[in-house]
């Protein structure tokens, strides 16, 4: 058996070795999704306070969980995937040397197990953040160093496997958007990790008592620089996957080559130090230092999320009107393909992350506004607009084409495949909107209760238990949406019919 | 197409005149909002404050239980909470300190009268929230953080700890009365 076969459906040569990472870091990526959308529907039956099951401890145990399986594990997962796929398929190359690539797995798989188990035990009740001095069981540490050491492992392949590809000339010319992007993302990848590395190996030591504690607000400082910049990983294959998403459902180019990858360029330069936006609040800093990082250096990312945001609609646009949509100004729109889950997950997604998510970023960055907004509901009604909305769904579309061309099954459940980026994507923006909602009333996140517990209480008024219930009644669709993913993607996998390879 | 390589010559493939536009604008309004954030310092009045010290815990756990002794007059209980309550003279310095789970003490505050509150936390991170204006600061050990407060309406308000700080995150709600 060689050690390629050829794709029936693209032409692409694939290499084995990488289309067995690209699996196993899938499937990985989603048993971590449906982990954490289960934990998040108990999140958001707890949140939403006239309903409120979760005793205090199990709801701050399980929110750590929700965040590291989530934020974490689905992501990063995804992303090896992504990287793998992006260099190694798209170039036509064969992955450099897999045994690293089988490390980065083991590492991540062994380091999530890790910090999921000792979160299970009780040992680490600290939230995603665990903020020092508030200490967790050593081993939690541990399990986020290994997994972040995996993930850069997976980053060093995918550079490995770039070079591999120019030297054996497996492509002519510049490379792909979508690797160009993914580069990007890996770049930023190698940045953050490195943060979470510095941050996290002395927090280690402290945890067993090897030594001192570090200053509180040092920690912040640099856990940020891993904490919020990994997001920007996201963002970064986010846009990749919507370039991806545009070319595979409406065979759309990029409009500007050079528009579109020196946007990514900006992201990489300037969105890591956007992430001070975290200590608009806190002392240490002067009001110089935080709005010279967050205004100047953040809007330049900003930029960057602009130009996509014109660029990956345009192209699709562009692409349907060669198709002879060409009718009024909106009949490439009406006439787009919006039972094909890949496209209506780009859209939603473009549209979750752009109008919701990133919006409010910059309103709630803004060094006076963050005075209204830090730690209120508004912040988790922010990112779950970027990560969930956004990321998430963006990767679910992306899915849909993963599982015929790499697993070479047909979706199951086509009819379910069609409403399901509706079904999650609808409700999810809904859910986000109405958590900034009740965070404008100064309700606080990562709350087991905001009546507090018999000491004084406070009076939120009546229409924030309403925005609650909203979010809570969108949350637990939402969460039915995310499930009838997980059930397509495992089913496809059980019982998907075989695409016969050439 | 975006996964298919590029040949050579793409850098100088002129940009779209929509695009240009697009660009444009989008360069205008990052610069606009560039300079709205430290211009809103200097003409609004409301900042995160400037003024910081670092501190030994030790050290403000003193300064707070001097100063709490020094202005004292009376309790108040609340479950199974006790707080002193505090009114210090207008114009002083003044203290809050956060510990698992309680904001200490409870301040007696006159409106329109200004006074330099020192925020810290004597364990882990907690976070300042007044409610119901939704003003939020961040609580941090071995840091003294110096916030000039002129109250300018007065009544009950709360503070809510809105920083996960353990599990009995939920319960730390203090509280600031303003006549």
């Amino acid at each position: 058996m060689s050690d390629f076969r050829t794709c029936s459906i693209t032409g692409l040569k694939v290499h084995r070795p990488a289309e067995n990472l690209i699996k196993i870091n899938a499937v990985t990526a989603i048993v971590f999704l449906l982990v954490g959308g289960i934990l998040g529907l108990l999140m958001v039956l707890t949140r939403w306070q006239a309903v409120h099951i979760l005793p205090p401890e199990l709801f701050y145990r399980l929110l750590t969980l929700h965040g590291i399986a989530m934020l974490v594990a689905w992501i990063i997962f995804f992303e090896m995937a992504a990287l793998y796929l992006t260099s190694a398929v798209i170039l036509n190359s064969r992955l450099a040397a897999p045994w690293v690539g089988w490390l980065q797995y083991i590492l991540m798989l062994v380091g999530g197990g890790i910090v999921t188990v000792i979160i299970l035990m009780g040992g680490a009740d600290v939230m995603f953040t665990s903020y020092v001095p508030l200490q967790a069981h050593p081993l939690y540490y541990l399990g986020v160093i290994l997994f972040a050491v995996g993930a850069i492992l997976g980053c060093v392949v995918f550079f490995a496997t770039v070079m591999v590809a120019k030297t054996e000339g497996t492509y002519k010319g510049s490379l792909p958007l979508v690797t160009f992007g993914a580069a990007c993302a890996a770049i930023i990848a190698i940045i953050t990790l490195s943060h979470g590395a510095i941050v996290f190996i002395p927090t280690l030591l402290w945890s067993m008592g090897l030594i001192p504690p570090m200053d509180a607000e040092v920690y912040r400082l640099i856990f940020w620089g891993f904490g919020h910049s990994s997001q920007q990983i996201n963002v970064c294959t986010m846009v990749a996957i919507w370039y991806l998403l545009g070319t595979l459902t409406v065979g759309s180019s990029p409009l500007n080559e050079k528009v579109c990858r020196s946007a990514f360029v900006l992201y990489v330069i300037f969105i890591c130090i956007a992430s001070e936006h975290h200590i608009l609040v806190d002392p240490g800093f002067s009001a110089a230092h935080k709005s010279w990082n967050t205004s100047y250096f953040m809007h330049l990312a900003v930029l960057a999320s602009m130009i996509h945001a014109f660029s990956v609609p345009a192209a699709t646009e562009v692409a349907l009107r060669k198709k002879g949509y060409t009718r009024g100004t909106f009949e490439w729109l009406k006439k787009a393909p919006w039972g094909n889950p890949g496209w209506s997950s780009l859209f939603l997604s473009l549209v979750g992350f752009g109008f919701l998510g990133g919006i409010t970023g910059v309103i709630y960055g803004t060094e006076q506004l963050n005075i209204l907004s830090h730690n209120s509901l508004r912040i988790p009604g922010h990112f779950h607009a970027t990560v969930v909305a956004g990321t998430t769904l963006a990767f679910m579309g992306a899915t849909y084409y993963v599982l015929p061309l790499i697993f070479q099954r047909e979706v199951a459940f086509p009819g379910l495949a069609k409403i399901q980026p509706y079904l999650f994507g609808v409700p999810i923006m809904v859910f986000s909107t109405f958590m900034m909602v009740a965070g404008g009333f100064g309700i606080s996140r990562r709350s087991a209760d905001m009546y507090g517990s018999g000491g004084f209480t406070v009076d939120y008024g009546p229409m924030a238990e309403i925005s609650l219930s909203i979010m809570g009644l969108s949350g637990v669709v939402a969460c039915l949406g995310g499930a009838a993913f997980c059930i397509i993607a495992v089913a496809t996998l059980l019982i998907g019919k075989k695409i016969e390879a050439k | 197409m975006s996964i298919t390589p590029l040949p050579p010559g793409w850098w100088k493939t002129p940009m779209h005149t929509e695009e240009k536009w697009w660009i444009s604008i989008a360069v205008v309004w990052c610069v606009l909002i560039t300079i709205a954030m430290p211009a809103w310092h200097f003409v609004g009045k409301q900042n995160s404050s400037q003024e910081y010290y670092t501190i030994r815990v030790e050290d403000f756990n003193t300064l707070a239980e001097n100063f709490m002794e020094q202005y004292k007059i009376g309790t108040e209980t609340a479950g199974d909470y006790e707080w002193d309550v505090v009114a210090p003279p207008p114009g002083s310095d003044i203290f809050l300190r956060s510990m698992q789970w309680k904001w200490d003490p409870i301040l007696k505050l006159k409106k329109d009268e200004t006074y330099r509150l020192h925020l810290s936390s004597i364990d882990v991170l907690h976070g300042f929230s007044v409610h119901p204006l939704n003003l939020n600061f961040e609580a941090v050990p071995g840091w003294d953080y110096v916030l000039t407060i002129t109250p300018t309406s007065s009544g009950e308000f709360r503070i809510i700890c809105n920083e996960f700080c353990g599990a009995e995150h939920h319960g730390m709600i203090g509280k600031i009365i303003v006549e």
